[in-house]
């Protein structure tokens, strides 16, 4: 009870909307992509990552593969990997554009990935391309319905 | 346009490759090349690839893995693949079986490592049914406690591959080319390589291996014999695989790597 108390004031201050199943959380502000990354958009430029949803299912994260600063991405494309549970999993860009930056944390540090897969565990982030991508993406309601009946299924 | 037909039955199709005595990289690019390519299913059995390789996950690094001077000092080629996962040393005593998959041949199966893993063990458990104490346990196939298969996986937006090298007989001097690595289940309670695996020979003959792993694909899937040259597609002329064999400097720079982190551990302050 008491660690369910701290992680409704923690989702409180970090804007997290909690689900009442299961822990995987999905952020207010961020658009979301069917295979599971979030995009954050500020200006011209967006951060990428990989959504609670996904590193709950992929389990522990133990590399990342990296694009190349300067390297193009393209909506729907992999542009990297994560590796888990003997698996490498496609990470597909939710958006068109340059890459600018890569985490460079996650070299030695794969499992950001899994802790915090909004904040430290970003992955790239991109000079946008055509900002009118954006209009495919999934809001956060759509994004966490989507997530409920994907398991639903299965 | 025309649509190409997916199922028969209600099963998926799928094409069977038989292959025999391939080289292991040369299997591997075809793999990633049908994953990457092919808009069809595949099971690819290799009955034995050349002579012995070791063949490490995309992220392994040799100075942790190998006793890289052995492997020098007798010429091991070394691989790196494109699929996750632990380091095995094939040879001509190694079977090898893949499933490459659209996302949709099963529905109702969640394309992330774990579901893919428990359907695999589905068709080795009516492969073993009767012969042997066959099990999933913490990702690997079993027969008993002992491990007789390597698995791994790569999963794209729309596909998957899940492959395996089955231990059917194995040299036990190979074995000493691997070190024994950081992560290790936790069932392997830190046994040593030839405490650990077992050879699949001891418990089924390797004509009936082969058999009954079709059969048991034949009951998820409708199979159709394919050859080599099916495989090519137009899309795959172009495409360029991910998986290499390390070049020896690589292997050189290893071993600098490698005595680097002991003079490092031992020149290291002890706890009180």
């Amino acid at each position: 009870m008491a660690s369910r108390l701290w992680a409704v004031r923690a989702a409180s201050y970090l804007r997290i909307s909690l689900r009442n199943r299961g822990f995987a959380t999905v952020i207010k502000d961020l658009k979301y992509a069917d295979s599971h990354e979030w995009v954050k958009v500020d200006g011209n430029s967006a951060t990428i990552g990989i959504t609670d949803h996904a590193q709950d299912h992929l389990g522990d994260v133990v590399y990342v593969e990296l694009p190349g600063e300067g390297a193009e991405v393209k909506q729907g494309a992999s542009f990297g990997a994560v590796e888990s549970v003997k698996a490498t999993s496609d990470i597909n860009s939710p958006i068109s554009g340059k890459v600018v930056e890569v985490n460079a944390k996650l070299n030695d540090s794969p499992g950001l990935v899994n802790s915090s897969p909004y904040e430290s565990g970003w992955i790239i982030k991109v000079e946008i391309n055509n900002a009118d991508e954006l209009k495919s993406l999934m809001e956060p309601d759509q994004y966490s319905k989507f997530c409920e009946e994907e398991d639903a299924k299965h | 346009m025309a649509v190409s037909q997916t199922r028969s039955m209600g099963l998926p199709l799928i094409n069977l490759l038989r292959l025999r005595g391939v080289p292991i990289l040369q299997q591997l690019h075809l793999e990633e090349r049908l994953l990457r390519t092919s808009y069809d299913n595949w099971c690819i059995i290799n009955d034995g690839t050349t002579k012995p390789t070791i063949v490490m996950g995309v992220s392994g690094k040799a100075e942790e893995l190998l006793e890289i001077e052995s492997v020098i000092r007798d010429e091991i080629p070394v691989i790196r693949r494109f699929t996750g996962g632990g380091t095995v040393i094939v040879d001509q005593g190694t079977i090898f079986v893949t499933f490459i998959c659209n996302k949709d041949a099963f529905p109702d199966l969640q394309s992330y490592p774990q579901p893919i893993m428990s359907w695999s063990s589905l068709i080795y458990k009516k492969v073993f049914q009767g012969i042997g104490d066959f099990s999933l346990r913490e990702n690997d196939y079993v027969l008993g406690n002992h491990k007789f298969g390597g698995n791994a996986q790569s999963i794209t937006k729309n596909r998957w591959v899940h492959h395996t090298s089955f231990l059917w007989d194995y040299q036990t001097s190979n074995m000493g080319y691997l070190k024994l690595p950081k992560r290790a289940p936790e069932y392997r309670q830190a046994r040593g390589h030839l405490d650990f695996i077992c050879r699949m020979k001891d418990h089924i003959p390797r004509s009936n291996f082969i058999d009954r792993t079709i059969d048991a694909v034949g009951s998820h899937f409708v199979l159709t014999s394919a050859d080599l040259e099916a495989s090519q597609s137009p899309l795959s002329l172009n495409f360029e695989p991910s998986s290499r064999l390390l070049k020896r400097e690589e292997l050189e720079e290893a071993i600098f790597k490698s005595r680097a982190r002991r003079a490092c551990a031992a020149s290291a302050p002890q706890a009180s």
